[in-house]
């Protein structure tokens, strides 16, 4: 007998209904903008209707788009093993993503992150066991902005193996963030056949496309790269504070989405992901620990499965400063919340601050709560219910079990067993090892990790390739002393 | 690889992985092809129940593997300890009364203390939980204990640890007593006057070797 897997469930099959439903009625009543020339010429050369500066659609539409999405997105790490099954009720987790700031270890400060901090990250990452996808999670201040989007994926795809969660941030940087994955891959049809990247495309709220998300999205559509909708209404802000309405608006901006893409190529893959935020009326910010965010993160998921789609979410994430009890807290609830839901990739681990600050000891401590929230939704194993009776007999006879080789033969398959920054010790040990917050074990073992190096370096060959073509990308640029990574 | 080699590779084996048929079963084989006893100790078992604690330590081994690593141990000294004795009357590192204290049902951590030591040479006597002070005396006497060791989980059944301490002195028996368990700490054994405290039982094994006056020999 299978084990039940555990589920968090938002609305019941009627309100989903009824929450797509009002996101198709909304795209064809209020419709949405696109601010990108190719785009417009796609929808206009398929008949929607348009009017002033949107585009309406209809439910024939939306289903039309919706047909022919895969319901699974693959993603394979760099020497092309299997690493991320973006579909079902399959949960995977990745560090959030592009933060401005780095938390520095030495200071516990923040301050501008340096292409070294990514390589770094990158190193972290691969570390840890329970982190299946890489991420370009910090904007490194020591390149020109002009050329930050494919630096990150450079950094990234030389210092892990794990594939890349990653974006552009200028219309031109796509061509060479491709010519950088092929490269790694052969072909341009070996990296359609195995993506080693997904990038993110996130919509303006309200209902707006812009030029650089649009051509993000047609891109990658063509390539048979995964993209990734992050549409993020800010509740009672950028969109309706009723968080059911939150929903909705998720809805149709991400239909809209799917619309642009599959009418680019039908058939590709993309990801319904999001980044919904509840609005903190006293600071105006957008708490990503808030529970009601978590809520409607689960709550957009359900729609996305409703839909058939591979699901993402920002969650497992902080916006406490430091690393501290908040931090564990909001990021923990994030974690489970997102697993019960079966979010398929939930990016946030390392993530501090409202998605701005990444964090090297978070990311290793955010490892053990994936693990644990991973291990949570694995369920109760029924595997020996045949022998319970003689099981708990035995253990009757003995008088104990640690010593039966039924506990050693399954003891690690049933416990998650945690790393080093997770206190279980006596009282007395914790004291004799010098009394350390978990903050101060995870810095360790980040010194530790740091230590050992570059823990995946790239094959000579690809690595020259690679550097070719950044070079060439610089110099097209004119920018002149890359840092080392 | 001799097929002496070849047969204390298995025993080594069969205690990391805590597999007690086959650790009882190689050792009469041992015995039935004239291996001496302490040899097969010395080069099978004890290299095994070494690796193990040191898998422990390095944080690969859990309780599960350390428990039954031991008890294939003890299922081939079961078997060569006899061996032994014919072969050297001396050759037990001392001899153990050990038992939970009064009024305390807990005993995976004293068993477990229990099982390594008799797993390290040592002649053990398990008296289970809830052994009241003048039974621990009493055993102490009867087997010619030269270690007690007395567990406590709960900071309840504590002061029996202290009673214990107290009549052992009185009894003017050689013994000397060990406490552990949860609650009990460095500073509560010297409190009442024991001789020695380990807080896991791999710790437990060195405090007993060197209580006996046969301290790390490796």
């Amino acid at each position: 007998m299978e084990a039940t897997r555990p589920r968090l469930e938002m609305f019941s099959h009627e309100q989903v209904e009824s929450v797509v439903a009002d996101a198709v009625a909304v795209l064809s009543s209020v419709g949405f903008e696109v601010d990108n020339a190719d785009a417009q010429a796609l929808l206009r050369g398929a008949g929607f209707q348009e009017r002033g500066s949107r585009f309406f659609a209809t439910e024939t539409e939306v289903q039309r788009a919706l047909a022919a999405v895969p319901s699974h997105v693959f993603v394979y790490d760099r020497e092309g093993n299997p690493a991320l099954d973006l579909g079902g009720d399959r949960v995977h987790f990745d560090p959030g993503s592009a933060a401005l700031h780095f938390l520095d270890p030495e200071t516990g400060r923040r301050r501008p992150p340096l292409t070294s901090d990514l390589c770094h990250l990158a190193w972290v990452t691969q570390a840890c066991r329970h982190i299946a996808g890489q991420a370009t999670a910090l904007v490194p201040s020591d390149v020109p902005e002009a050329m930050g989007d494919r630096w990150r994926l450079y950094v990234a795809l030389i210092n892990s193996t794990k594939p890349v969660i990653t974006g552009t941030f200028q219309k031109d940087a796509f061509e060479v963030m491709k010519a950088m994955l092929v490269a790694i891959r052969g072909s341009v049809r070996a990296l359609a056949e195995r993506p080693l990247a997904i990038f993110d495309c996130c919509p303006s709220p309200p209902l707006k496309w812009s030029d650089l998300t649009c051509q993000a999205l047609l891109d990658c559509a063509h390539a048979g790269i995964p993209a990734e909708l992050v549409s993020m209404p800010l509740g009672g802000a950028t969109s309706p504070v009723t968080l059911r309405e939150m929903v909705v608006q998720h809805a149709a901006e991400s239909l809209s989405g799917v619309i642009l893409h599959q009418l680019a190529q039908p058939g590709a893959p993309i990801v319904w992901g999001g980044s919904p935020s509840a609005f903190d009326m006293r600071h105006g910010t957008t708490p990503m620990g808030a529970i009601e965010t978590m809520m409607v993160d689960a709550a957009d998921a359900q729609v996305g499965k409703h839909l058939r789609l591979p699901t993402h979410a920002y969650m497992g994430m902080s916006d406490a400063k430091i690393v501290d009890w908040q931090a564990g807290m909001e990021s923990g609830l994030g974690a489970v919340i997102g697993a019960l839901a079966g979010v398929n990739l939930i990016s946030g681990p390392g993530m501090l601050d409202f998605e701005s600050c990444q964090s090297l000891e978070k990311l290793v401590l955010d490892d053990q709560v994936a693990g644990m929230a991973l291990r949570l939704v694995r369920g109760i194993s029924h595997d020996s219910a045949f022998e319970a009776v003689g099981l708990i007999g035995a253990v009757v006879e003995l008088g104990g079990f640690l010593g039966h080789r039924h506990t050693r033969e399954n003891f690690r398959k049933e416990l998650f067993i945690p790393g080093k920054v997770i206190e279980r010790g006596t009282y007395d040990a914790w004291e004799a090892a010098g009394a350390k917050s978990s903050a101060e074990v995870a810095s360790e073992e980040v010194r530790a990790i740091l230590a050992r190096g570059n823990p995946a370096p790239l094959p000579e060959d690809l690595r020259r390739e690679l550097d070719e073509i950044i070079g060439a990308e610089a110099r097209r640029l004119g920018v002149e002393g890359l840092p080392a990574a | 690889m001799t097929d002496r080699q070849v047969l204390f590779s298995a025993l080594r084996v069969a205690v990391l992985d805590g597999d007690d048929a086959a650790a009882g079963r190689l050792a009469t084989q041992a015995l039935a092809e004239g291996v001496p006893a302490l040899e097969a100790i010395e080069q099978g078992l004890v290299p095994g129940i070494r690796q193990a604690g040191q898998r422990w330590e390095e944080g690969e081994y859990f309780l599960p593997e350390l428990v039954t690593a031991a008890q294939a141990m003890k299922a081939a000294m079961m078997v060569l300890q006899p061996a032994l004795d014919r072969d050297d009357p001396s050759s037990s590192l001392g001899r153990v009364v050990i038992g939970t204290v009064e009024g305390d049902i807990h005993d995976i951590g004293k068993t477990l203390v229990g099982t390594l030591l008799s797993a390290s040479g040592f002649t053990v006597s398990d008296e289970g939980a809830s052994v009241p002070v003048a039974r621990f005396v009493a055993r102490a006497q009867e087997f010619g204990a030269d270690l007690v060791c007395a567990s406590a989980l709960l900071t309840t059944t504590m002061p029996k640890q202290r009673e214990l301490a107290a009549a052992l002195k009185g009894s003017g028996l050689r013994a000397k007593l060990m406490v552990g368990g949860a609650p009990v700490n460095k500073g509560w054994a010297d409190a009442i006057g024991a001789d020695g405290y380990a807080d896991n039982a791999l710790a437990a094994v060195a405090v007993a070797r060197e209580l006996v006056g046969r301290g790390a020999t490796d």
